[in-house]
């Protein structure tokens, strides 16, 4: 059997730690909940994070890049500014289904303990990668004519609060229906709010 | 190109479509005087010349160096010839040519007049067009609205002392136009930190995100040979407009085009993604030094 390379260990750990601390909240968790997770020893989770707070900030960076290199993928793409909606929103509302935890851990852990992420996480430092491609998407949008041009953040909002809130909704299991159903008349409420006028 | 002889250059000064700027700026050189005791001024618009320019119009002069100031207009006629022969006479006898000002250099401002047929002497904004294209080897430009006067002087230093001129793909020196205007700008830690200025005239803050500052975007060394050797638009609180560039005059010069509050236009060479990673990243920290005036900053408490 092929030995586990430290990447593939550490990658290990941002999987276990990103359901835990989404299921039981961060200051619940604890190292030893982690490491117990991973099979692995204490001593040894201290070789790949030196602090659960290092950790705690190292996922915000990882889904924020995962989030990113998917975004870019859709940037980069030869087609219009409605498909491009269409397919953040599916890619958003996919994630949600497939790795739930990843969204979980940035709604309930990210949004709502900030007292973790202000030293070294703060503003745009975690989260640039993902923050920079959706500064693409607008940017592309209005120079293509194909967006109406206003302020970033009151785009963005409108954006990503609108995607946020509809997955806090189904982790609430509030909706009564699948996400899936929603991908298409989301796409278009978007689109229609940033469209050219 | 370069040209080495003991006995005086010679220069006629010829203008076309012209509001006069680079003339002017030229009679702003220190030691004007002792610098042009160098050359023979056969014909200038605004000095002491030994030709008038009834010589120089019915093209019987020679010189070493012909020097355009503003835009070529084909049907334009001075003493009632057509500029076109006054040009090609001159760009043939003569070993040099210098286009000054944005204007002979690419069209610049008198461009607007009649766009469809006016331009540079080899360049129709960034195009290769022009009356003068077969006599583009022996042409430089000196971009500029105006030219500052030590770019002309420093371009007929080094053609009197036989020395050659690398020119870019504008055909602007290298050593003048290789530096960006942003280079020396006294407002570069606000552009690192991305502090804005909040109005013009200010010694704080930066002038790219708002004001229109093309500074990042323009090739000139502006802010290293300074304007009478202590200032420049960006130190007083003006933006840089970009007037040595082939799209100059711009539109709106006094706001910096966005898209959803990102620039249209990034400094070059830098990738977009990049620079908006950067400035993302900059804008978290809040450097509180940056954000007042510097008179009232205290170092200490």
């Amino acid at each position: 059997m092929a030995r586990i390379t430290k990447e593939e260990r550490k990658t290990n750990i941002i999987s276990a730690a990103l359901k835990l601390f989404s299921e039981k909240g961060f200051y619940i968790t604890t190292i030893p909940d982690i490491a117990a997770k991973v099979g692995m020893s204490v001593g040894n989770f201290y070789n790949y994070f030196t602090s659960k707070d290092i950790l705690a900030k190292e996922l915000v960076m990882y889904i924020s890049e995962y989030l990113g290199k998917n975004i870019r993928e859709i940037n980069d793409k030869e087609i219009s500014t409605e498909e491009k909606i269409y397919e953040i929103v599916s890619m958003y509302f996919n994630m949600a289904n497939e790795r739930p935890e990843m969204i979980e851990y940035f709604l309930r852990v990210y949004l709502s303990n900030r007292e973790v992420f202000g030293d070294g996480c703060e503003g745009m430092i975690c989260v640039s990668p993902f923050v920079t491609e959706m500064m693409m998407f607008f940017n592309d949008g209005v120079e293509c004519n194909e967006l109406h041009d206003q302020d970033f953040f009151s785009a963005f909002g409108l954006f990503m609060g609108y995607l946020g809130g509809m997955v806090f909704l189904f982790g609430e299991k509030i909706l009564p229906e699948p996400l899936e159903w929603y991908k298409k008349s989301i796409s278009q409420n978007i689109f229609n709010a940033l469209k050219t006028r | 190109m370069h040209l080495k002889q003991d006995k005086k250059l010679s220069i006629i000064w010829f203008q076309g479509l012209t509001c006069n700027g680079n003339t002017h700026s030229f009679l702003n050189l220190e030691n004007l005087e002792e610098f042009l005791s160098r050359f023979e001024i056969l014909y200038h618009p605004s000095l002491p010349s030994t030709k008038d320019f009834l010589a120089v119009s019915k093209c019987i002069l020679e010189c070493d160096i012909f020097i355009f100031e503003g835009t070529y207009d084909p049907l334009m006629k001075r003493n009632d010839i057509n500029i076109s022969k006054i040009l090609k006479y001159y760009a043939e006898t003569s070993k040099y040519i210098i286009a000054v000002g944005s204007c002979a250099s690419f069209g610049g401002v008198f461009k607007a007049s009649a766009p469809e047929r006016n331009s540079g002497l080899i360049f129709n904004e960034n195009e290769k067009e022009g009356p003068l294209l077969k006599q583009s080897e022996k042409l430089i430009n000196i971009s500029g609205c105006p030219i500052h006067p030590e770019w002309l002087a420093y371009t007929l230093r080094m053609i009197a002392k036989g020395k050659e001129i690398e020119i870019d793909d504008l055909h602007r020196p290298i050593e003048l136009y290789s530096n960006l205007a942003h280079h020396g700008c006294t407002r570069n830690e606000y552009f690192e930190w991305k502090v804005d200025t909040n109005n013009f005239g200010q010694k704080e803050g930066c002038l790219y995100y708002k004001q229109g500052c093309r500074a990042p975007m323009t090739h000139a060394s502006c802010n290293k040979i300074l304007w009478n050797e202590v200032s420049s638009k960006t130190r007083v609180g003006t933006p840089c407009f970009g007037c040595t560039e082939p799209d100059f005059p711009r539109q709106k010069l006094f706001s910096t085009k966005t898209n959803m509050s990102i620039p249209e236009d990034v400094p070059i060479g830098v990738p977009k993604r990049s620079y908006l990673t950067m400035a993302g990243i900059a804008k978290t920290f809040h450097i509180k030094r940056l954000e007042g005036k510097l008179i009232d900053y205290k170092t200490i408490d």
